[in-house]
């Protein structure tokens, strides 16, 4: 009769502090452990068993590893707002109050009802929700699977946690710091390089951390400090607590470095992660490897431990995780687990070997101690409830014999973790010695080394690491003495092992991927269903699929899948890798790129005025600009109608300096203009403006504006506040890869001139009232002029243009002088009615008068004539776009084309409105729908625009429109509603 | 992430560029005189091609200039860059990162 299980602390050893105690909840109860410990090892030492519920069958579940490649113990760590979901509790370093909790189970993880689908798993095999659940419809059980579905609870609040990013470069990156990345920094950095090692592990050191092996004669931690202080002295780089979760182009490395372990400060103010891009000329890759379990039936009941995992509670924390164990294998390395267990005061019942004939010398070793070994045999099964109490063996003879025991250390060989070299484009081959696979042909500028190459032994590892280290150094170019560096020695030799990948058919489970609950029957249903790649076995079983992504089951599915269809293990393979290595927070891929900062806006020069004006800012294409100036409890709408009206009647003020501003100069600049634009610019003389419309290859209006003629060369070309870069991107592209001949510079301006403009029928008056030198006579200074002078003593260009249909002038200033000229302008404009007025005001203004809005009114197929600019036909030469116009569905007859449209009831439709013909009977189809809509202070009714099928032919006619639910009739109409000779703006 | 070497400023990370699909896209001297298969074949048809690839980048985060890159579209190895306008250079070797 074995004691009641209870995890046994150790009294001496292990890298723990037995004088810092630690107190941390774990599922509501309140525990204590040491600093050094990592939630799974103080759990283990108090007797924890059961940490977790399997995630579809709802098995009770304990601690099968110890670090990265644990499946079982997932946990939900801190509560609140600051929860953080499936953390490995292997991987979490205990700090005091920590408290975490299981995932996956209700109400308990010792008593959870998901256990009801252990009992119904017969129905629930690899894909069930293709063939069950369907009738009489997915709906009626989705929102129940939906809600059992999952790992885990996502936090409810925002992330408040502080997150930062950097850049390195480096010349050689060492990712991994156990014995075979610390030899190969070391190596190349006292040959000078500039050296980089990144540790995934709070500490360096890797297996010589548990294993009690010597390097170079001494003890592994006394080895691993003087390779730090060598490191150190040399100035490497070393980072501990930091992981390569991504591999990328040109030696490019993804690493996320953990900054706050114990958790003692504010995570809004003390940054928890920091995110690295590394760049580096050469890349070393010594991520050791992983074990894998063995498959037989009843592998995940709590208990069953990987083999070394055992090895690390007992050396690395002191604890020994039972006080019984049967030791089941394949290989020699699991026997010095039963050895460190004997000699941490456990008893070992028995050692299963697979193998028929195991190395002698380990026989000996056995029997010396007296440990008894079942040569050629198998565990296949495994017997007790809420946890490991016995297991069943079947012996080379087929006799079946139950052997009592609370552990069951396993180990099916090992496994190099070669996820990294897989993201590099590196190809990997098998290797039948170690059963493994190992990198093959890199693509990229690195190599590995240890047990992330397959070297398993630790004496070859350690060479092998040193001269990767060397060369490296060399083809960085590095020419530093090699007088004084030596490889270490140490003893060790790969262990033999002999592949066997399942075990018997006995009743029971037999898992492959714990995470996700995938059984060798899972893998046979998914032969049996044609699925036979492995890419396939994957989606439609879910092996592989979850947060651990396969770490300890890919390869045995791999060996499972090719003796069901008959193949060599190489022939399956194993599934693409990708980024990331372990789950990543999305906050640490951000970092400090969001909020405000996530797309930095953009202000006016005139910014602080508007707020003095009380104008509401809204983001306009990443423009901070006033929509309206609401006065008293005025709504957005009454504001834009009193602004409107006030342009109409008297004066207003509108700071359009976002609007894009380029400069192109040039001997050829009116060449270049004639090409780039739809319409002819070159005949266009000095000192005046055309409004002209820019298409791209295929024909599709990109954008509209304002050219103005400086000079024979000079011209100053204005485009949507939107397109102010892309334009100027446009034309640069234009110039750079077609027409480099072209003698014309394009140099953007937007940002160096303020543009203030003045428009309504008093404006005149206030701009001579301002004082400028520059003749405003109706003669001097006619519409669709441009002019350079002073206004109140500033140098300015001044541009008559118009976009709300009356008189206007645009007054272009240095952007230092605008705040004091708009003020100038509101207090000499008082007199006459001058109110500010806002973005929304202006848009309606112009919708009045039918002016185009390229991208309300067109869209990614609208082309010139579709908008009544079917005269740019008439031009001989050639100009992009021009040729798409001349193909058969530009010329098609019944295309979208723009008009006005008028309510017969004078509201206002909503935008968007489908139109149908009036004989359609509500129906469809659709011919067409507004773009532009609303009400019309100067007409006191609806206006609106929109795209009309041969629209321009119907001008008179009625059309049927959809809104907001009503059938509504409105009568097509020429684009401008308002003064539509256009008498106030050539005033 | 790629790098990718500018002609003027030298070795940048890709982010500063800005991709701009293949090169030597021959436009049409006489737009008027092409065919419909012929100006569709201008706007749209492109090689596709799995292994070395001329494509255009500019430096959009840097000076501003478009220039050339042959990227083999398997591995992403740069093979080769150039300015706009040079004929395309003979490939060069393999083993340029090492």
């Amino acid at each position: 009769m074995i004691a009641r299980w209870a995890g046994h602390r150790l009294a001496t050893g292990g890298l723990i502090d037995r004088n810092v105690v630690l107190t941390f909840e774990f599922n509501g109860k309140t525990y204590a452990g040491f600093a050094g410990d990592t939630l799974a090892s103080a759990l283990l030492a108090n007797g924890v068993r059961i940490v977790g519920r399997s995630f579809k069958y709802h098995r009770p579940r304990g601690i099968v590893g110890a670090g990265v490649e644990e499946p079982n113990a997932l946990v939900q760590l801190g509560t609140g707002k600051e929860t953080t979901p499936n953390l490995r509790a292997t991987e979490i370093f205990l700090f005091d109050g920590l408290v975490a909790n299981s995932v996956n189970c209700w109400p308990s993880v010792r008593f959870d009802v998901g256990i009801i689908n252990n009992f119904f798993s017969r129905f629930l095999p690899a894909g069930f929700y293709y063939k069950t659940f369907m009738w009489p419809t997915w709906h009626l059980y989705e929102w129940a699977i939906r809600r059992a579905a999952g790992l885990g609870k996502a936090p409810t609040d925002p992330d408040h946690t502080l997150y930062e990013a950097r850049y390195d470069h480096c010349d050689v990156l060492v990712i991994g710091g156990g014995p075979a990345g610390l030899t190969a920094a070391r190596a190349a950095a006292l040959k000078g390089c500039r050296v980089m090692l990144v540790e995934q592990d709070r500490q360096l050191g890797g297996r010589l951390l548990w294993d009690e092996t010597s390097v170079d004669s001494l003890p592994g931690r006394a080895w691993i400090s003087g390779v730090n202080n060598s490191l150190a002295d040399a100035e490497a780089s070393v980072l501990t607590s930091t992981t390569a979760v991504g591999y990328f182009d040109h030696n490019s490395v993804l690493l996320i470095e953990q900054l706050d372990q114990g958790a003692e400060h504010n995570r809004s103010t003390f940054p928890q992660q920091r995110l690295r891009h590394v760049r580096a000329k050469r890349i070393i890759l010594a991520a050791g490897a992983l074990e894998r379990p063995l498959v037989f039936a009843g592998n995940d009941r709590p208990g069953v431990m990987l083999s070394w995992a055992v090895r690390q509670y007992i050396g690395r924390f002191a604890v020994r995780p039972g006080n019984q164990a049967v030791v089941f294998t394949n290989n020699d390395d699991a026997y010095c687990t039963a050895s460190a267990f004997a000699n941490a005061g456990g008893k070992v019942a028995a050692i299963v070997d697979t193998r028929a004939t195991p190395p002698s010398a380990l026989l000996e070793q056995m029997a010396l101690v007296k440990i008894p070994v079942f040569t050629g045999s198998s565990v296949v099964s495994t017997g007790g409830l809420r946890g490991l109490r016995s297991v069943s063996i079947e012996d080379r003879s087929g006799r079946h014999l139950t052997v009592k025991c609370d552990l069951l250390a396993i180990s099916g060989g090992f496994n190099p973790t070669v996820q990294l070299f897989c993201q590099s484009g590196g190809r990997t081959e098998f290797d039948s010695d170690g059963a493994l696979f190992k990198p093959s042909n890199s693509a990229q500028a690195e190599v590995s080394i240890g047990a992330a190459a397959g070297t398993l032994g630790l004496r070859q590892s350690l060479l092998d690491a040193h001269a990767a280290g060397l060369d490296a150094a060399a083809r960085c170019g590095s020419r530093a003495s090699r007088q004084g560096i030596f490889a270490p020695f140490a003893q060790g030799e790969a262990p033999t092992l002999q592949a066997k990948w399942m075990i018997g058919k006995a009743r029971g489970k037999s898992f492959v991927d714990f995470q996700n609950d995938v059984t060798v029957d899972d893998i046979a249903l998914s032969v049996r269903e044609g699925f036979h790649s492995i890419e396939h076995l994957k989606r439609y079983t879910t092996l592989g699929m979850a947060p651990d992504q396969g770490k300890i089951s890919n390869v045995n599915a791999a060996a499972i899948m090719s003796t069901m269809t008959d193949r060599g293990i190489e022939q399956v393979g194993t599934t693409k890798y990708r980024f990331p290595f372990i789950p990543v927070t999305f906050g640490a891929l951000a970092g400090n790129i969001r909020g405000d900062a996530f797309r930095p806006i953009r202000r006016l020069p005139c910014h602080d005025e508007h707020i003095v004006a009380n104008g509401r800012l809204e983001d306009y294409s990443g423009w901070l600009r006033p929509a309206f100036y609401p006065r008293e409890s005025e709504s957005l709408e009454e504001a834009v109608r009193r602004e409107a009206l006030c342009v109409r009647k008297s004066v207003g003020l509108f700071d359009s300096s976002s609007l894009g501003k380029i400069e192109i100069k040039g001997p050829d600049a009116a060449i270049f203009l004639d090409r780039v634009y739809a319409n002819t610019i070159s005949t266009l003389k000095p000192g005046r403006l055309r409004y002209g419309l820019m298409l791209n290859e295929l024909g599709v209006i990109i954008d509209d504006g304002v050219a103005a003629r400086l000079a024979d060369d000079h011209f100053l070309v204005s485009t949507t506040s939107g397109g102010a870069g892309r334009i100027a991107n446009w034309l640069e592209e234009w110039l750079q890869c077609e027409w480099p001949q072209l003698r014309v510079v394009v140099a953007p301006v937007t940002t160096s001139w303020a543009v203030l403009a003045l428009s309504g029928p008093a404006c005149r008056a206030v701009l001579n009232a301002v004082g400028t030198d520059v003749s405003l006579a109706p003669d001097d200074f006619p519409h669709m002029a441009y002019r350079e002078g002073l206004v109140d003593g500033i140098a300015a260009r001044l541009a008559r243009v118009s976009y709300s249909g009356e008189l206007t002038y645009e007054i272009s200033v240095a952007c230092s002088r605008a705040p004091a000229l708009w003020r100038k302008l509101l207090d000499v404009g008082s007199r006459y009615g001058i109110q500010p007025v806002g973005v929304e005001a202006c848009l309606r203004l112009r919708l009045e008068k039918g002016y185009l809005l390229v991208g309300a009114d067109t869209d990614g197929t609208t082309n010139p004539i579709d908008v009544g600019w079917g005269h740019v036909l008439n031009r001989r030469d050639d100009f992009i776009g021009r040729r798409s116009l001349l193909r058969p569905n530009d010329r098609r007859d019944n295309r979208l084309e723009l008009v006005g449209l008028e309510a017969t009831d004078s509201k206002v439709l909503y935008n968007g409105t489908q139109l149908l013909s009036r004989n359609s009977s509500g129906r469809g189809p659709s011919e067409g729908y507004v773009t532009s809509s609303g009400y019309s202070p100067s007409l006191r009714r609806g206006v609106a625009l929109a795209m009309l099928r041969s629209g321009r032919r119907r001008i008179g006619e009625s059309v049927v429109a959809l809104s907001d639910g009503r059938q509504v009739d409105a009568r097509v109409t020429a684009l401008t509603s308002y003064d539509p000779r256009g008498e106030r703006i050539n005033d | 992430m790629l790098l990718i070497e500018c002609p003027w400023c030298g070795p940048r990370d890709e982010i500063e560029y800005r991709f701009g699909g293949q090169s030597h896209v021959v436009r049409p001297a006489k737009p008027d005189e092409a065919t419909d298969d012929e100006w569709a074949a201008y706007l749209f048809w492109r090689i596709n091609t799995k292994g070395p690839h001329a494509e255009r980048w500019v430096h959009e985060a840097g000076c501003g200039c478009w220039f050339n890159v042959i990227r083999d579209t398997v591995n992403h190895e740069i093979v080769a860059t150039y300015r706009m306008g040079q004929t395309p250079p003979l490939q060069m070797a393999r083993g340029k990162t090492s």
